[in-house]
């Protein structure tokens, strides 16, 4: 069951051949059979067996959507009411979220079963979920690698078959990036798309939600769900949502691909460059046709990535006081040793560095030089991509420079780190949407190909990765050890 | 530019952030390394350019002035580390 995609989960819930409460069960199981892989934070079972129950009924009556009774989880930044919210740090370990973020409410209407909350890095920032205050979650395919983060518990989730599909978060690539080291599919969609209310926010002008799954026609079927303007969300897209199924299927034939020559000039690992080939030439095949593109200013993203990130990040996080919810220390001897203390002993390391860098380029005499200059990088690297989209239809990259690294191989050096991010990134900055599908294998460990679309041409993106998915099996394969 | 350990205290104390006084060293070295990677911005030519504080172009939406709000303030103190009479309490701040 648990290899299962939605529609085929539907189809077996429908025709009778198991229940909710058993498929249920059986994914509690395996989540028990495999702590070692330490995907999730918080497991709902009881929770979960009642919404199954309630699915069980819904299905009888003939009333049930796709989604009806096919268990699921969340990333452990998105409030759940009544659950643990942690986010993954110690400052929020025994915040019991007092309501539901839109995403939640939207999949619980939809049936959805929640098996959990699902382990990420600290505040989702992090590329390898080493950042976790309940430690790394590991990659299916090799448990001595990172899964990739920030949405890491979520892509081990669904790569291991802990979940039938995950949610994620996504400010620099942290759907994208663990999507592809983990082998699974997973969608950024534009900015605004999906409400980030109730969504523990980062960097509020780059966060962004999304469905992780098994497949593009997965992928389809929950950003259906999750998708839609939201008034509780002041920066949700007013946009009607397309039929994300509708033309899924619909033939390539005169697709333009472009493919940015910055991305594939030196630097690019030769294996990557190798799938990457090998993905373009099935895309051939399919009627596609390539074109190279310029995005000149591309390299100044990490740099101004990382001034808007930390100073939103540092904005953002100055509501964890101490007072109203989340970690207080102890024995505080003034209100500003409460504040001092209770954020220096519940953040992380990464989580401080972000709040240090952020405040400095934010400080009095240092605004215009950071702030101000990455805001107009920014524009120009958006400006970048408008032209790029302009002359094609989608364009494609790799996700990473390589595929998973090994865990604690890069902590030491946050800014190697940093650059790792190099293609998924700039994507964030343009508000673009972009999905990650698994492409092939390097040395046994699964490689992705990143699609990036125009504006709220999510659909567009999705037929392309599903076309792709027709003829290829790579999205299929599993990690041996956990089948 | 590279940040000493006294401009690390003082962006500390701005971020009202408390850190370990052996933790400090290798902030400065990692803030530093990363403000040289900020500083390949300074070779691209900006004039003229518009900020961009946000992807999409958009207008703060207005609504009603109505309540739409409900009370829930019980409700959220429920998680709060220490309340009374309905108020936040915090160490005392005026003698």
């Amino acid at each position: 069951m648990h290899t299962q995609t939605i529609s085929q989960l539907a189809h077996g819930l429908r025709s009778g051949q198991f229940s909710s409460v058993e498929l249920t069960q059986h994914f509690l199981d395996r989540i028990k059979r495999y702590p070692e892989l330490n995907a999730y934070i918080t497991v709902t079972d009881q929770q979960a067996l009642q919404a199954a129950q309630q699915a069980d009924i819904k299905i009888a009556a003939g009333t049930a959507d796709l989604l009806t009774g096919i268990p699921m989880a969340h990333k452990d930044i998105f409030c759940t009411q009544g659950v643990k919210t942690s986010c993954a740090s110690k400052m929020l370990d025994n915040f019991i979220a007092p309501y539901n973020a839109t995403v939640v409410d939207k999949l619980n209407q939809a049936g959805a079963v929640m098996l959990g909350k699902l382990n990420m890095d600290e505040f989702a920032m992090g590329s390898s979920n080493e950042t976790s205050f309940y430690g790394a979650a590991k990659n299916p395919w090799d448990t001595s690698k990172v899964p990739g983060g920030s949405s890491g518990g979520s892509a081990v989730a669904v790569a291991a078959q802990l979940a039938a599909y995950a949610t994620g978060t996504d400010t620099g690539g942290s759907i994208r990036q663990p999507s592809a080291l983990c082998g699974i599919t997973g969608l950024k969609p534009t900015y605004g798309r999906i409400s980030r209310y109730g969504m523990i926010a980062y960097a509020s002008s780059l966060d962004q939600a999304g469905p992780m799954a098994r497949s593009a026609e997965d992928t389809a079927i929950l950003l259906q769900a999750m998708a839609g303007f939201d008034p509780k969300d002041s920066t949700s897209a007013d946009e009607p949502v397309a039929d994300y199924l509708a033309d899924i299927n619909q033939p390539l034939q005169g697709l333009t691909i472009g493919l940015p020559k910055e991305f594939f000039a030196e630097g690019l690992n030769a294996d990557m460059a190798t799938v990457l080939e090998t993905a373009i030439a099935e895309y051939r095949k399919l009627g596609a046709t390539t074109q190279e593109v310029s995005m000149p200013n591309l390299k100044l993203a990490i740099p101004a990535y990382y001034v808007i990130a930390s100073a939103e990040c540092s904005a953002n996080l100055s509501r964890f006081d101490g007072v109203r919810f989340g970690y207080r220390c102890q024995h505080p001897q003034d209100l500003t040793d409460l504040y001092v203390r209770s954020r220096g002993e519940a953040f992380g390391k990464e989580v401080k560095r972000r709040i240090l860098m952020g405040t400095y380029a934010l400080s009095a005499g240092y605004y215009d030089a950071y702030y101000l200059k990455a805001q107009k990088v920014r524009r120009l690297i958006s400006e970048d991509f408008s032209k790029a989209l302009s002359e094609v239809d989608v364009i494609m990259s790799p996700v990473t420079p390589t595929p998973a690294f090994g865990i604690g191989e890069k902590l030491a050096d946050p800014i190697e780190m940093y650059l790792a991010d190099i293609y998924t990134i700039a994507i964030n900055l343009a508000g673009l949407p972009a999905l990650s599908i698994p492409a092939g294998f390097i040395n046994g460990l699964p490689a992705g190909l990143q699609i990036i679309g125009n504006y709220f041409q999510e659909a567009r993106l999705l037929n392309v990765a599903h076309r792709y998915q027709q003829t290829t099996g790579w999205h299929q394969q599993l990690p041996e050890d956990f089948t | 530019m590279s940040l000493s350990a006294n401009d690390v205290n003082k962006i500390a104390h701005l971020a009202r952030l408390g850190i370990e006084n052996e933790d400090i060293g290798s902030y400065a070295q990692d803030l530093s390394g990363l403000l040289a990677l900020m500083a390949q911005m300074e070779a691209l030519d900006t004039t003229g350019t518009k900020p961009m504080a946000h992807p999409l172009d958009q207008c703060q939406r207005l609504r009603p002035d109505v309540v739409t709000e409900q009370n829930q303030r019980d409700h959220f103190q429920a998680i709060a580390p220490q309340t009374q009479d309905g108020l936040y309490l915090v160490p005392k701040v005026i003698e």
